[in-house]
């Protein structure tokens, strides 16, 4: 058992007639997911030391409808984003941080045309932002040196044309960022997306995240940095398969946080 | 006497270019049996990417080697049209070499022209070896056996045809050789015709050179060459959206809306009843977008799409050029129906989906957009591949078992787990 963490519900906050600055929208993995939910607290540690004011919707948050939709079910998609922009709306957010990059591209990319229009930022792009507002430091700390690779989540990387917010974001940790021969626009994907997360794959002769994990050993890292829970189970299953032991697989806000001891 | 042969020149001229006419023309019919589909976004922009992608070949040197190489051939071809002009005038009027009037300027020409047609000439040899010899892996896919990897020879042996015919008649056009100016490979291949009889040669080469373009243009219609004209479009057409964003079906959120709207009478009728259903998502071609189609017709077969793909390099049946080829062939298979027919689609028993394109393909997919980003010429494969996938789930409910247990975890709970939403901030408890 973990001390608790501060976070706000949008209906404390709305009770109080308290506006705050961002949106954290959490996400079904960021919320159940046993190893997202350290992602989850990681970024609300990050929050609170630099003085954000954020709130997360709490048990009003569902699913965004995401995996339903790239399943072909466009119904239960529009359905969740429908219930979810009532949602939003009634609490007038106007700018949504989010640790998982298919919540990213759903609300900001498909949410607008059914009504529900905001600015929306991958949690990497938001720490950058803190970053160069000044508002947040990043000390190298334990990471000094490392040998780190990013894995681009498709999602954030090819479908949204992010690729350097997180690669910033780890240079400052004093780090040796190293690169794929798959990376940026050429990322492999580690074989999530597409609600392929939920079935086992079609027949074939390998598995995607033993790919794409047997691509991460080739420049010898000492962690794999992801920007995705969906990725971050799947490379964290790749490395248990191929590298156990060697190689830790972590979110780029936890690499922070545990830079800055929080 | 000496008016025949443009008499023939004429015939073989209209001849040609209309029937060229008359299978574009096919072409456009079978793309509008398409869905219409809106074009949004600034013209300015579109206009900026097919100048960048197609006219500018910038997605074509991300593969330095192939890349290059095609620029050559793509380069060549163009210039070595504008001698076409001349070779279409002399015939038609029975000049010979109409533009060497314009004095210094023509030796320079042909002297482009020559040293492109030698460039084309090797580029186009490497190709045939990296085809047949090297035998490349992504030209090797099950799906390039037969008739596509003909094409594919065929093409090069029609250039390397062309291009011969090109510097033979040069080489044995006396008058040509003694004006000493642009023959700058002719000059060396024309010994080789020393004694024979050069001006029979010459008039055979230029025939068959005009004859073998006019054949080779009316091939497009029948190959994946065809990508030389529909490049343009294609790259005009393609998507300005952020490559995550899937489009939002409006039939359906019309039905959402009046499914959350508390005040809609659930028994009023829409004005519209005597209209069929909106099919959700597509079964076969006449059920995809105009744009879809076009992007099949524009496929090149060049597999850049299918070599980045995850779960084609992981042995899976998934190839998204196999997706563009299947939804082309379906087409064309539809098209030669409707020809046959007179004028009307005469139901055959057969679908794009199952007939060409199975379920174990379409759920293999990640959504990664990686073949969207691969392809040169704006393709987008995996927009029919989410159309297929929604006939399957909307239609059908023929998700596979573990996915409808996701989407019922949604539509209960609200995740695609089975977890409780109001449980959704116990992270914080634990
Ligand atoms: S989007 Fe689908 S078809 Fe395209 S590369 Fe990714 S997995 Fe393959
Ligand atoms: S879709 Fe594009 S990348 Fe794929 S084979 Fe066709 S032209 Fe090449």
């Amino acid at each position: 058992m973990s001390e608790q963490l501060k976070v706000p519900t949008m209906a404390e906050l709305h009770a109080q007639g308290i506006a705050p600055e961002v949106l954290f929208w959490v996400g079904c993995a960021g919320s159940f997911d046993d190893r997202a939910k350290k992602i989850t607290k990681a970024l609300v540690k990050i929050l609170h030391k630099a003085n954000v004011k954020f709130a997360v919707l709490g048990t009003e948050e569902s699913c965004t409808g995401d995996p339903a939709k790239r399943a072909g079910n466009e119904f239960l998609f529009q359905m969740q984003a429908v219930t979810n922009i009532e949602v939003m709306n009634a609490y007038e957010i106007k700018k949504i941080v989010t640790a998982c990059p298919h919540c990213f591209n759903t609300i900001k990319n498909e949410y607008p045309s059914l009504g529900g229009t905001y600015e929306v930022v991958h949690h990497t792009q938001f720490l950058k932002s803190l970053l160069d507002e000044g508002r947040l430091s990043i000390e190298g700390g334990q990471f000094k040196g490392k040998r780190i690779t990013f894995h681009d989540p498709c999602y954030l990387g090819r479908a949204n044309n992010v690729y350097e917010a997180p690669r910033e974001l780890i240079k400052k940790l004093d780090a040796e960022l190293v690169e794929m021969k798959n990376c940026r626009k050429k990322g492999l994907c580690c074989g999530a997306g597409g609600a392929q997360m939920f079935k086992d794959a079609e027949p074939g002769d390998k598995e995607i995240n033993i790919e794409r994990t047997e691509q991460a050993m080739e420049v010898k890292p000492h962690i794999i940095a992801a920007g995705c829970p969906f990725c971050n189970t799947m490379m964290t299953d790749g490395v248990k398969n191929k590298a156990e032991g060697q190689i830790e697989v972590m979110d780029v806000a936890e690499l922070i946080a545990n830079a800055e001891d929080l | 006497m000496t008016l025949l042969p443009n008499f023939i020149f004429w015939l073989i001229l209209v001849g040609g270019i209309g029937f060229f006419v008359r299978n574009i023309n096919k072409l456009k019919r079978n793309i509008k049996l398409g869905k219409t589909v809106s074009v949004e976004g600034p013209s300015k922009e579109r206009w900026a990417n097919m100048a960048r992608i197609a006219l500018g070949q910038s997605k074509m040197v991300r593969r330095p080697i192939s890349g290059l190489l095609h620029v050559v051939v793509y380069i060549g071809f163009v210039v070595i049209n504008i001698e076409v002009l001349e070779i279409v005038i002399d015939g038609l009027f029975g000049t010979h070499r109409i533009f060497s009037s314009i004095g210094p300027l023509y030796g320079f020409l042909i002297g482009v022209f020559e040293v492109f047609a030698l460039l084309v000439f090797v580029a186009v040899v490497v190709f045939w070896l990296r085809r047949n010899v090297l035998r490349i892996k992504r030209f090797m896919s099950s799906e390039m056996k037969g008739w596509p990897k003909q094409d594919g020879n065929l093409i090069l042996y029609f250039e390397i045809v062309l291009m011969a015919l090109f510097i033979i008649m040069n080489a044995t056009d006396v008058q040509f050789q003694e004006m000493s100016s642009g023959n700058v490979i002719s000059q060396f291949v024309a010994p080789w015709f020393e004694g024979f009889p050069l001006h029979a040669i010459e008039r055979t080469a230029w025939w068959l050179h005009i004859v073998g373009i006019l054949v080779f243009l009316n091939y497009l219609y029948y190959s994946k060459h065809l990508h030389i004209l529909l490049a343009f479009p294609n790259t005009y057409f393609g998507g300005l959206t952020p490559k995550g964003q899937m489009d939002n079906l409006e039939s359906v959120t019309n039905e959402v809306k009046l499914m959350m709207d508390p005040d809609a009478d659930p028994f009023a009728v829409p004005d519209d009843s005597t209209e069929e259903p909106e099919k959700f998502g597509a079964s076969d071609v006449f059920d995809l977008n105009r744009i879809q189609l076009l992007n099949a017709y524009t496929c090149t077969e060049c597999g850049r799409c299918t070599s980045e793909c995850p779960a084609n390099n992981t042995g899976k049946k998934l190839s998204p050029r196999k997706i563009m080829m299947d939804t082309r062939d379906r087409l064309q298979e539809v098209g030669q129906n409707i020809d046959s027919n007179k004028g009307t689609f005469k139901p055959d028993g057969k679908q794009l989906l199952g007939d060409y394109i199975t379920n174990e393909e379409l759920w293999a997919c990640t959504s990664c957009n990686a073949c969207v980003e691969a392809c040169p010429i704006s393709i987008n494969p995996l927009s029919i591949i989410l159309d297929m996938r929604r006939y399957l789930v909307m239609e059908q409910s023929a998700a596979p078992t573990e996915l409808n247990t996701m989407m019922s975890n949604i539509e209960n709970n609200g995740a695609p787990w089975p977890y409780n939403q109001m449980d959704r901030l116990n992270w914080n408890k634990e």
